[in-house]
Parts: structure tokens; sequence; C-alpha cells
């Protein structure tokens, strides 16, 4: 009712009849609006209960998010894990409940290469193309070289992910680093921003590309990779959604590597399926990251290369072929 | 000044500033040239579009090559339309009226071009569209595609605002113009007529373009120089890369606009219009940019030359004195140090002497930006190891290098049908200069 404060209006009364039924009339009209709304939608919520069948066996499930719930048996549908929509849901939410973390150990290392064979194996790479190399390190002339296995490390703060400009590797919450290569541009940014040099580009055709060009997509393993697009190391996701071991940290016959959860603060070592408590593990002995100075928050860890169990030999084994 | 003087002079100016559009052998045979080789190249390009990526020398360490540093190039050199036209222009330096629109001609060129020289970088350029349809705004890349798209529909319109009184003139005044090209002035002189009316609104749209060109400009650098800087790199991580790639770019953009000058003068005969008093000018201009360059260069090596830190010590070392110091040392000498000794002389401001100088500086400005790009990728933080020789040297490969060609091919097209089109000098701004004042439309 503003025109009612209007001052000095010269037919102050005709105006406020005058709005005063237009106010009225409009208020009716909202009313009947509201009214029809309202009997709408109780008379389709009416048929959705008349429709719905009720078995009373009810169902207690965990929800994606960790609550328990009681659900209708008959309400329980299976979905679809083929649908595009789905696979893309689970992949980029990761698993739930989940922190991943790396352990390796430095002093165990002998450059056997094995972990490098496992996963050149599974994603499909060339030689020359690595998600986990081990490099012959030497941290200042005066101290000791040592194997150093490096696979993408999974940051908390990934510069990779920051600088992507459509959204092709992406950071689950269980702390994984994918890749999209449905959706890469091959723009490289990320391999640039990456101080690790974690990160491969499909530059050539991909391996057994011919073999493997009706293979539907596996976010989660990176298969087929594809021509023009970048891959790097995706701590075995497909293989965790299993319950299982990452190719490398399995294949491993050193006993290099440990993973597990964080949140569980417990990692099993890969060669001897040995479970320890993470904390206790860095704890003991000295465990560290990479470049911690970087602030990229790496969710792989580092065990001093102190009493190596093996000498340190320089690599022999032959440069991949030009390519 | 009599009616008749002023007629004389008038149609003097129109012809001296507009003989040159017509279509001749030289034009055709030129363009013929350019047209072919472009087509080389571009069947380079399309055995990398077949193939991949991998027929460039680029691999996963040196990841960007070339085809980047052509891009800071191209994005470089189009600054020079902000220098000349906004920054200079409006601090009212009357001198640039013939200067402006051969300024503006190169910016349009070198950022229209821009944009596709990082295409000819992407593993999957069919995927461009997805830059806009999944676009992260946290991306530089995205802001980098924002800021040069702004400025060339920016520079664009300040190469077309002034230019709609020349066409009206054109299409009234010349009578050698090829009869299917005379509406097509007719319709982009947008009925102008030399009302006041017209001339308010068109210099008053110049004057806000022009101050929007200045932080547009200055984004388009800054920005591609965070493409760099926001890396932890040895070499890129650097506190002044946006200011350093500023003025690096005025430097080859007055460079490239004194190359221009020079030709265009040749070869329209616009001896009276471009004098040696404009050389001399744009040679301070070039020489006083130089210096700026100079100072962030000294910048960008001393202070973290003298703290040395590991990483930036392995760069340093391999830019002073190791594989990259030949191109290095020729470069910072050669491109600058140098140019600006010679330019502090009025004689070597002369236009032969000048272009000389101009020609060298746009060379080393090429290779400052190759030398800016790949070494710092050759000693990443961790060490490179078991992958084949080449992906621990970086060499272009041939179809790379006629890939990165292309560019500055179309770059030479769109210059020439710009400059062949329309008068490379603006026609109604330098008669009303000289005190013609209204021109007279029948």
């Amino acid at each position: 009712m503003e025109d009612n404060h209007t001052p000095h209006s010269p037919n102050e009364s005709d105006n406020q009849k005058g709005s005063s039924r237009r106010d009225f009339l409009k208020n009716i009209g909202l009313a009947g609006v509201g009214v029809a709304t309202g009997a709408a939608a109780l008379y389709s919520g009416h048929i959705f209960e008349a429709k719905k069948e009720v078995s009373g066996d009810q169902k207690v499930l965990l929800t994606q998010d960790g609550k328990l719930v009681r659900v209708d048996s008959l309400e329980i549908k299976a979905l679809d894990k083929d649908d595009e929509e789905i696979r893309e849901t689970m992949c980029r939410g990761g698993l739930p409940g989940r922190r991943w973390v790396m352990v390796t150990d430095l002093s165990k290392c002998r450059n056997a290469r094995k972990c490098i064979n496992a996963c050149q194996g599974a994603h499909q790479l060339r030689p020359e193309q690595y998600h986990m190399n081990t490099l012959q390190m030497q941290d200042t002339p005066g101290t000791a070289p040592y194997n150093m296995p490096k696979n993408c490390q999974h940051c908390d703060n990934p510069p990779c992910v920051a600088v992507c400009p459509v959204d092709a590797t992406y950071k689950r919450p269980d702390g994984i680093v994918l890749i999209e290569n449905d959706r890469c541009i091959g723009c490289r940014f990320c391999m640039a921003a990456c101080p690790y040099s974690a990160r491969i580009f499909n530059w050539i055709e991909p391996k057994d590309a011919a073999l493997h060009q009706d293979q539907e997509y596996n976010a989660e393993l990176n298969v087929p990779q594809k021509l023009g697009t970048v891959s790097k190391c995706l701590f075995s996701a497909d293989r965790l959604r299993e319950g299982k071991l990452p190719y490398c940290v399995e294949a491993c016959p050193n006993g290099v590597y440990y993973f597990g959860d964080e949140n569980e603060d417990a990692v099993t070592n890969g060669t001897t399926k040995e479970t320890v408590r993470l904390s206790k593990l860095l704890r003991d002995n000295g465990g560290y990251q990479l470049m911690p100075e970087l602030g990229t928050k790496p969710r792989v860890y580092y065990l001093p290369p102190k009493n190596r169990l093996f000498p340190f030999e320089e690599a022999t084994d032959a440069t991949p072929e030009k390519v | 000044m009599t009616m008749d003087d002023n007629k004389l002079t008038f149609d003097k100016i129109t012809s001296d500033l507009t003989h040159h559009i017509r279509i001749n052998k030289g034009f055709l045979i030129w363009m013929g040239f350019l047209t072919l080789s472009l087509l080389i190249c571009l069947y380079a390009y399309s055995i990398q579009l077949k193939t991949g990526l991998g027929v460039a020398g680029i691999r996963d360490y040196i990841t960007w090559g070339m085809y980047l540093a052509n891009f800071v190039f191209f994005v470089a050199a189009s600054l020079i339309g902000m220098l000349i036209s906004a920054v200079l222009g409006l601090i009212g330096m009357k001198w640039l009226t013939p200067i402006t629109r051969i300024a503006e001609t190169i910016a349009v060129a070198f950022a229209a071009v821009a944009g596709l020289v990082i295409v000819s970088d992407m593993g999957r350029p069919e995927r461009l569209a997805y830059v806009f349809i999944y676009g992260r705004p946290q991306s530089p890349i995205l802001w980098d595609v924002t800021v040069i798209t702004t400025y060339f529909v920016l520079s664009l319109l300040l190469l077309f605002l002034p230019m709609i009184a020349d066409m009206a003139i054109i299409h009234r005044k010349v009578e050698t113009l090829p009869s299917w090209l005379r509406p097509v002035y007719k319709v982009l002189s947008l009925n102008f007529t030399d009302q006041p009316a017209q001339n308010k609104i068109i210099s008053r749209a110049i004057r806000i373009l022009l101050i929007l060109l200045i932080p547009a400009a200055l984004s388009i650098h800054t920005v591609t120089s965070w493409l760099f800087a926001v890396t932890s790199r040895a070499g890129w991580d650097s506190t002044v890369f946006g200011p350093y790639f500023v003025s690096g770019a005025f430097v080859a953009g007055s460079a490239a606009v004194i190359i221009a000058m020079f030709f265009f003068r040749k070869n329209y005969k616009l001896q009276d219009y471009l004098t040696d008093m404009h050389f001399d000018k744009m040679g301070k201009v070039l020489a006083t940019v130089s210096l700026v360059y100079l100072y962030f260069n000294i910048n960008e090596f001393l202070v973290p030359g003298y703290k040395l830190k590991r990483a930036d010590a392995i760069h340093l070392q391999e830019l002073f004195a190791g594989k990259d110091a030949l191109l290095f040392w020729a470069v910072q000498v050669g491109g600058l140090i140098l140019p600006i000794l010679f330019m502090l002389f009025r004689r070597f401001r002369k236009p032969l002497p000048i272009l000389i100088i101009s020609i060298a500086v746009l060379i080393a400005a090429w290779f400052k930006r190759y030398l800016i790009v790949i070494p710092t990728q050759e000693h990443p933080f961790l060490p490179i190891q078991h992958v084949p020789g080449n992906f621990i040297h970086y060499s272009p490969t041939l179809i790379e290098t006629l890939i990165s060609v292309a560019p500055f091919i179309l770059v030479l097209i769109i210059i020439t049908l710009i400059s062949k089109f329309f008068p490379v000098i603006p026609l109604h701004e330098t008669a009303q200069e000289k005190g013609i004042g209204h021109i007279k439309f029948d």
C-alpha cells in the first residue's frame, strides 16, 4: 500500500480507493494462483503415492557420503555402470572416505624397473613414456647416489590442475589427480607447471593404437591412450576401486613401495603385504616429501636412502630409441 | 587561402595518399608469392594434423618449443598499436599522425594471427571450442583468450573509425578506383559527409577506444608472461615477467613499425609524408623503449645471478656460458645494447640505418622469445633420464619451422591487403592538420 504514503496527493481519497481496489484484485489473483498450484501439487502427490508400491521390506544402505539410510527394497534400482554420466560421477567423485597415500622407501630400491614395466604394460605406454621412472639421484657432490622412483606426486595443491583451461585434469576427493583424455586439448600447460616432470604427452600415435581403438575409455586407467593428449600416473585408480594395490606397488620385488589410506593411517607394502601404521613408518624412518618448499603438498612420501640394502650401480639399461 | 588553392592541395593529398589503391602487376605477383608460400606451410600443418605434434621437435621435457616462442612474439609485436596510438597519441604528439595507421595495422595483423599461432601448438586443435564450453576461469589461458580477443576488437575498431572519413573521400574523389570497389568504400564510409556532429561522434569514440586500449594491451602481454611466471621453474619464476614482457614488446613493435614505414614510404612514394623527421623520432622511441627493456633485463638476470640458487644457477650458466651462450649474447648485444648505442647518434636514425637497426632488433626479438621459452625447460628440477636424446635437447624440425613461418606470411598478407586498399596515412586527418579544413562533399 505504498500509495498511501504519497504526501499531498490532490486526489488522495480517490487514489486510495482505486489503489486498494487494485491491490485487492491483485491479492485475489495471487491467492488464486497459490491455491491452484497447491492443489496441483497435492493432486500430483496423491497420484504418485497411489502409484507407489511398497513391499514393506526395508533395506539399510550406506550412502556415498557415509550416512546409513533405510530404503524400501522396491525402490532400489541397479545403476547402469556403462552409463556415461554415472561413470563420470563415479570417476570424478573418487572412492568415498579415502585419502590415498604412497610411501617409497629409497633404501630398498635397486632400480629393478619392474614397477616401470608393470605400469607401462597396464597403461599401454611406449618404452620412453613413463608414469613411473626410476631416477639416479645425487643431491650434492659429496653425498651418496641413490635410486629414486618418481611418479606423479598427486599433490593436494596441484599446479597442473590449477592451470588446466578445460577441467580435463582434476583432483578427486580421495586425493588422486586424474586426466580425462576425452577433454584434454593438448595445450601442455600442466606439463609446464608440474615441478616433478610427472606428465607425459602422446606426441605420436599411442602404442598399438589400432589394437585398442574399439576399447572403451576408462579414465581411471587412462586407456586407450589418445594421440595429442597428456597422460600420467593415476595411482592405479582402477585397481584401488577393486580393492587391489597399484600395478607398480604390486610388481616391486624389493619392498620399496607402501600404499594405503591416510584416513586409516595404514599402508601396505606391495612385496611383503605387511600393513604398517603410516604415521609410525614416517616418524621412525624420517619420511619426507619432494620439494615441499614449492607448496604443492605431495601425497607421496619418501624414506631416505639410509642403510641401503643394495649397492648403487650406474643404470646400464638401454635408453629407449628415438621417437 | 583561396578556395582554388584549397581544392588543389586537397586533391594533391588525396592523390598522393590513394594513388596506390589499384590492382597492379606488382601487387598480384607479391600476393601470389605469399599465397603460394602459405599453401606450402599449410601442407606442413596438414601433416601435423594427421600424425600429431610428434612431427615437431618438442617432447615431454621441452614441451613448449618454437610455436610458443612464436606466439609470445606475435602478441609482443601487436602491442605497438597501444604505445603509438594510445600512449603517445593521448599525450598529444602531433608528428604521430602519419604513423598511427601503420601501427594499428601491425597491431591488428599480429593480434589476429596470434590466436592462430597458439592453435598450431595444440595437440587436439579440433577441441578448441572446449576452451569456451568447459573454460575454467582459474586458468591463465582463459585470461589470455579473453584479453587477446578484447584487444583485437579494440584495435580493429581503432583502425576502422579514423578510416570512415577516408573512405567517404575515396569513393567520391578517386577516379582510378576499380568500379567494383567503389560500392565497398561507400558502404564502409557509413554515409559520412563530414558534418561536425559526425566528426564529434568519431573523435569521441576514438578517444574512448584509446583509453580502453591501454589496459587491454598491458593485459595481453602481462597475461602472456604469466603463462610462464605462474610456474615454479627457474627462469620463469619471476615477479618482473609482466613489465619485462611488456617493455620487450614495445621494442619489437617499434622496430616492426619502422620497417613498415620504410617500405610503405618507398613503395607508395610517401616521402613527403613519412619524412626523415618521422624516422628520427621513431628511432628515439625505439631507443627509449630499448633502454627500458635493458633495465628489466638487468633485473631479470642480475638478481637471480647474484643469489645463484641451485636451479637458477644451472639456468644462468647455460645462458651465459653454456650451450645457449652464443645465441644469448648475440641477442642481448646485437639486438639490444649495440642498437641503443647506435641510436644515440642522429645519423643512425636516418631512414636506411634505422631500418637496418630495426631489422636486427626484430630478429633478435624473436630469438629472445625462443631463449625465454626453451632453455628453462631443458633443466627441470628433477633430472631427465632414461629417455631418447631428442627428449633432452630440443631441435626444431623442418615441418615445425614451416608451420612457424605460416603466421608471418599471414601477417604480411593482412598488412599488404590493408595497406593496399586503404590509405596508409590517415587522409582526412592529414588534410585537417595541414589546415585544409572541411572537405566539400558534393
